[in-house]
């Protein structure tokens, strides 16, 4: 799996002036739906609103097949397209264009998003067919994929720091789109505000990498490289006029390359000064320190709390489960297949400062095996079905940034791309359920879906094969291949000390992981799909000769649920049944109406989705399937893997991973095997067709550690209690402290002053009085003498002032 | 007479002194600003003029700019205050603005 | 009744002024003849004789505005004194700064103060709305002030060297936005505050009740 490393060369560049219509087709269509969309809504019908933004997605993602064939044209080494459209500002040694890039890294993401993008849409067309505000959420959605095209288009950090504020921008639209409702406004506000802190980590590490990138550089004695002079602040030459010519050399030449130096917002740029050798920009800044750390391994660690933000790594996960409040297609589009992979995207992208940090690897490591397993436990117990795809989201997520902090860059870029497919399945999949059981998200108000709706079913289980890691689909291959890359990484360190036991027991823990995300991911198709339906039935006899009955159906499904009396399963959502009517009645959305009666079902039974609902189930499934063709292992096909093989130029990072037998690797893969195979069974034995009571006995004897995991360890709980709780505490106690402390304090000091005035006042009265009042009196002759000078009128200071330097002036004359 | 850098300096020199003059002499607010514009302009006039034939290079050329800039900013913070005043005390007389001395 | 006096400052002020550049300019001429990189003697040009029109226009604007008991008229003179002074950033070849003293001074402050001037003056009573006070003071301070400056500026043996005479407008902006970039973002942000403030100070104050 090794390759040997030759030494890296300056990336060349072909220019591909069509690639801003990519970005500009999405940002096109939102904006005519914001200017226009009511009106088109009202007067043309729906179909225009969404065939506007469904043609620009389309039109997007066919640029963007254009692209891929012009990259696969030309040779490995030189895949990297660029169109710069102007500059946008220069100040000081700090230049930025509105720049467009694709390498291989980046047109894989690019693809991601315009493909699976699209489906989203065609998606959106039936889920949201009954949403007023239709216009909006069209509008809304291009608006995010246009943001998400400048993140990882952007040729530069600028492009890509406002591409990276624009999808926080738009999600933020997007989760609070019902605003109407104060808890889902709410959720849009807290992923928007735990994003900010993480956005400053970034910022504050894209600052000292252009800060430490600044300096004069000098020619060696060699002249093939250049020496590195290190300078705080500009050296001004006033003969010169133009002083940004003046300074010393700029660029140095390499293999007949001009490689530009200095500070730099490039990322091709930043790329060529780090990645060749000769310039000795690496070499440099290997060595610099800040306050004894490594200056890198600060940049690293500080640019990944921007990507702990985005992509929901612990400790600031907690904005993507209540993010679920949004519409279901933008969780698919948002919060699995685009957005939170942002993070990822960045650390690959930036690979080769990652790697030159051992420290950074093992902290991104760490805090994604962490989050992983952490986020799986949530896992196991929630009922909500988009809660559960949430936490398996955070999960595999972590699973991404174990890729990439253990140095296999493009495993973990390959586990984005199957997640995208597989996780977006899953959640369109939910979002199908959701909308065949009314705006019903609670699991345990489904079951014996399978009947109902065979395309769901069947498309949700080729998803849940694939995130459990079965070798026929195409989870196994990448996260396999990230836990294998994990077990021989062994040049990680913690915090400065080399720990060559990281990767094992990041491996381990991953492993444990992976057979927990098996376990809940089965656990909710079972829950969901097998059994017997237990959710609203009876509606349907109700309500037959209301054709429009759907529209009430929301307040027929949470408001008195009838069936507990005749469908009596025993099940472990029993025992809390009366509080969870309060949530889901809370959890329905009030003012979108989910009626499906133009395809002749009413409330009641649940039914299949519309054509365009099962086509892009059925078309993402396949994908699921498919995408594990990039990644066949060499260890089946002695080749590299495709993927691997075409992301090589976009991941320059050297990173040695330690070498083991082949039967070792197999060994290694039949455990991933095992481990997804043990999940499944026991989430089988447990959940299938709603028939073991196991669950509900185990409950009942662990309910203290069921409640803590089931309430997601209180996390919410602990930012009220940390954040929140003490200020208002120290409030209260600065509050208790005046009123008892001081104001004792003070009531003393005048108790005593009052004692010491009653000794003075005899003293006073005959011996200081005299003093007193005389001194009184000249005090008040001098004022009154001087406020003459204190007329309020500036003349009089201007005549202080002049006379004043006159007699400056004056005096130097004399005493010179 | 081939002007000199002396001759700017005259110049710049007068014009100062008649802005001081103006400024010392006038009760109108108005009036002293426009006073205060005048010693602006000679200080700035003397900063090009050593520009040209001492030092050189661009400094004193951005310095001037930069009083520009801050001249138009004391001028219309200074009409503004020249307002408030006339709305206050419904004239413009300086004298009159004296309240801060009782 | 006041006019023969003024007629006396006036004729006093300008025989002083007149009388000091005179002598200092003789006095200095031989002396920079002999060190100065540019020669003081040559034929008297057009160039320079627009030159003395210009540096006229600016010290007939400043005396107006010092002088003038019309307010009005004040403003007219800094008109011309602003003018003049942008004429001379011209000999100075000082291209830009010039531009922007007309823009700036006289597109934008000149605006500003006859705005204020009508704003806070009937029309009818202009002629007397610029009263003064302390002329006797004033003047001896500013003659005194003036001669020391006059003194300072010939006397000394300043160490001129040639200059060309390039256009400075691309140059500027190279300095500002590089060896200047933080007094010029520092520059727009007291523009902001000043912005602020005046439509703060200057609104008429709202009542609440």
């Amino acid at each position: 799996m090794e390759h040997a490393t030759q030494e890296l060369g300056p990336l060349a560049v072909h220019t591909a002036g069509y690639l801003w219509l990519i970005p500009l087709f999405p940002v096109v269509g939102a904006v005519i739906n914001s200017l226009f969309g009511i009106r088109i809504q009202r007067t043309l019908g729906k179909k225009w609103n969404h065939g506007i933004a469904v043609g620009m997605m389309t039109l997007s993602f066919l640029v963007a097949l254009r692209a891929l064939a012009e990259m696969i044209s030309l040779p490995a080494s030189e895949r990297f397209l660029q169109n710069t459209l102007w500059n946008m500002a220069t100040a000081g040694s700090m230049r930025f264009d509105l720049a467009f890039a694709l390498d291989p890294l980046s047109m894989m993401m690019v693809l991601i998003i315009t493909f699976i993008g699209t489906l989203i849409h065609v998606f959106s067309i039936g889920y949201m067919a009954e949403e007023p505000s239709y216009w909006r959420f069209f509008a809304y959605m291009n608006l995010f994929v246009f943001a998400m095209l400048l993140l990882v288009m952007g040729d530069n950090f600028a492009v890509m720091f406002f591409g990276w504020e624009g999808v926080g921008l738009a999600s933020y639209l997007l989760i609070s789109f019902w605003y109407t409702d104060i808890e889902k406004a709410k959720a849009g506000m807290k992923a928007f505000v735990v994003n900010r802190f993480g956005d400053f980590g970034f910022l504050i590490g894209l600052f000292l990498l252009f800060w430490s990138l600044g300096g004069v550089w000098q020619p060696r004695a060699d002249a093939r490289s250049v020496r590195y002079v290190p300078e705080i602040g500009y050296k001004s030459d006033s003969t010169a006029l133009n002083p940004y010519e003046s300074t010393g050399p700029r660029t140095v030449t390499i293999h007949g390359h001009a490689i530009p130096l200095g500070p730099t917002l490039n990322f091709r740029e930043l790329r060529d000064q780090i990645v060749v050798e000769g310039t000795g920009v690496g070499e440099h800044l290997r060595h610099q320190k800040v306050w004894g750390v490594m200056l890198l391994t600060l940049v690293a660690m500080l640019m990944f709390v921007g990507a702990m933000g985005k992509s929901a790594q612990l400790p600031l996960y907690v904005w993507l489960p209540d993010a679920m409040a949004g519409p279901t297609p933008v969780s698919a589009l948002i919060h699995a297949a685009t957005m939170v992979t942002a993070g990822v995207y960045m650390v690959a992208r930036l690979s080769y400062i990652y790697a030159m940090s051992p420290t950074a690897m093992g902290w991104v490591a760490t805090v994604g095996v962490l989050t992983a397993f952490f986020a799986a436990t949530i896992g196991f117990f929630q009922y909500d079905i988009k809660k559960v795809l949430a936490y398996s989201t955070v999960s595999q997520l972590g699973f991404m940034f174990i890729g990439v902090g253990v140095g296999a860059y493009w495993a973990g870029s390959y586990h984005l791309l199957t997640h995208a497919f597989f996780k977006a399945t899953l959640f369109l999949g939910s979002g199908s359920v959701i909308l065949g059981c009314h705006h019903e998200q609670d699991m345990r108000q489904m079951g014996g879906l399978k009947k109902h709706m065979p395309i769901t079913a069947w498309t949700y289980l080729i998803a849940t094969w694939a995130i459990a890691g079965f070798p026929w689909a195409s989870g196994f291959y990448s996260k396999d291949e990230i836990l294998w890359k994990a077990f021989t990484q062994r040049g990680m360190e913690l915090f400065g000390t080399p720990a060559p036991w990281l990767g094992p027991a990041v491996f381990a823990l991953g492993l444990v992981t992976a057979t927990a995300t098996s376990f809940y991911m089965f656990r909710s198709y079972y829950m969901t799909f097998t059994g017997k339906y237990r959710g609203g039935a009876g509606h349907a006899e109700e309500h037959d000769e209301d054709p429009h009955s759907a529209h009430a159906a929301p307040h027929h499904v949470t408001a008195g649920h009838p069936h507990d009396n005749k469908d009596p399963v025993v099940h472990g959502a029993h025992a809390v049944h009366g509080a969870h009517a309060a949530h889901t009645a809370h959890a329905a959305p009030a003012h979108a109406a989910p009626a499906h009666d133009d395809h002749g079902h009413h409330g009641g039974l649940p039914h299949e989705s519309p054509r365009s609902i099962t086509f892009v189930l059925v078309t993402l499934a396949t994908g699921a399937v498919l995408v594990s063709l990039l990644g066949i292992p060499m260890l089946w096909s002695h080749h590299e893997p495709i993927l691997e093989h075409w992301l090589a130029p976009a991941l320059p990072a050297e990173v040695s991973f330690a070498h083991f037998s082949h039967a070792t690797e197999w060994l290694f893969q039949g455990m991933g095997v095992a481990a997804a195979t043990i999940g499944w069974f026991f989430a089988m034995k447990l959940f299938k067709d709603g028939k073991s009571s196991v669950p509900a006995d185990l409950k009942a004897r662990f309910f203290g550690v069921w409640t803590v995991v089931y309430n997601k360890y209180y996390v919410d709980e602990a930012y009220h209690a940390i954040v929140i709780r003490p200020a208002l505490f120290l409030a209260a106690f600065l509050s208790w402290f005046d009123q008892h402390v001081i104001d004792w304090f003070v009531n003393f000091v005048g108790w005593v002053a009052r004692l010491l005035a009653a000794v003075d006042d005899a003293f006073d009265k005959y011996v200081v009085d005299g003093a007193v009042n005389g001194v009184g009196g000249l005090t008040r002759e001098g004022g009154r003498l001087l406020r003459r000078i204190e007329t309020g009128r500036i003349q009089t200071y201007l005549y202080g002032a002049a006379l004043g330097s006159l007699l400056v002036v004056l005096l130097n004359f004399l005493f010179r | 007479m081939i002007p000199t850098l002396s001759h700017y300096l005259a110049v710049a020199a007068v014009l100062f002194t008649l802005g001081l003059f103006t400024v010392l002499t006038r009760r109108n607010a108005v009036a002293i600003l426009m006073g205060v514009e005048l010693m602006l302009n000679g200080a700035n006039l003397n900063l090009v003029a050593f520009n040209k034939f001492v030092v050189g290079g661009l400094t004193g050329q951005t310095f001037a700019l930069f009083v520009v800039v801050l001249a138009a900013a004391e001028a219309a913070v200074g009409l503004a205050i020249v307002l408030s005043i006339f709305h206050t005390f419904k004239t413009i007389d300086v004298r009159a603005a004296d309240l801060m001395r009782e | 009744m006041r006019t023969p006096k003024k007629l006396l400052a006036w004729t006093v002020g300008s025989a002083a002024v007149i009388g000091v550049v005179g002598i200092l300019s003789a006095r200095l001429s031989p002396a920079m003849a002999a060190g100065g990189a540019r020669p003081l003697a040559g034929p008297f040009t057009i160039a320079d004789a627009i030159f003395w029109g210009v540096a006229a226009l600016t010290v007939g604007g400043a005396a107006a505005v010092a002088l003038s008991r019309n307010i009005v008229y004040s403003a007219l003179g800094l008109l011309a004194a602003l003018l003049g002074v942008a004429g001379l950033y011209v000999f100075l070849s000082a291209d830009f700064v010039a531009v922007a003293q007309v823009m700036i001074y006289i597109g934008g402050v000149l605006i500003l103060v006859l705005f204020a001037i009508m704003l806070t003056n009937r029309i009818g009573e202009v002629n007397i709305s610029n009263a003064s006070m302390g002329w006797a003071s004033g003047g001896l301070l500013s003659a005194v002030m003036l001669a020391l400056v006059l003194v300072v500026a010939f006397e000394v043996p300043w160490n001129v060297r040639p200059s060309g005479g390039n256009p400075t407008t691309a140059p500027i902006g190279h300095a500002l936005l590089q060896q200047w970039l933080l007094p010029f973002e520092l520059a727009s942000l007291i523009l902001l505050c000043t912005l602020i403030g005046a439509i703060i100070i200057a609104r008429k104050e709202i009542r609440a009740e």
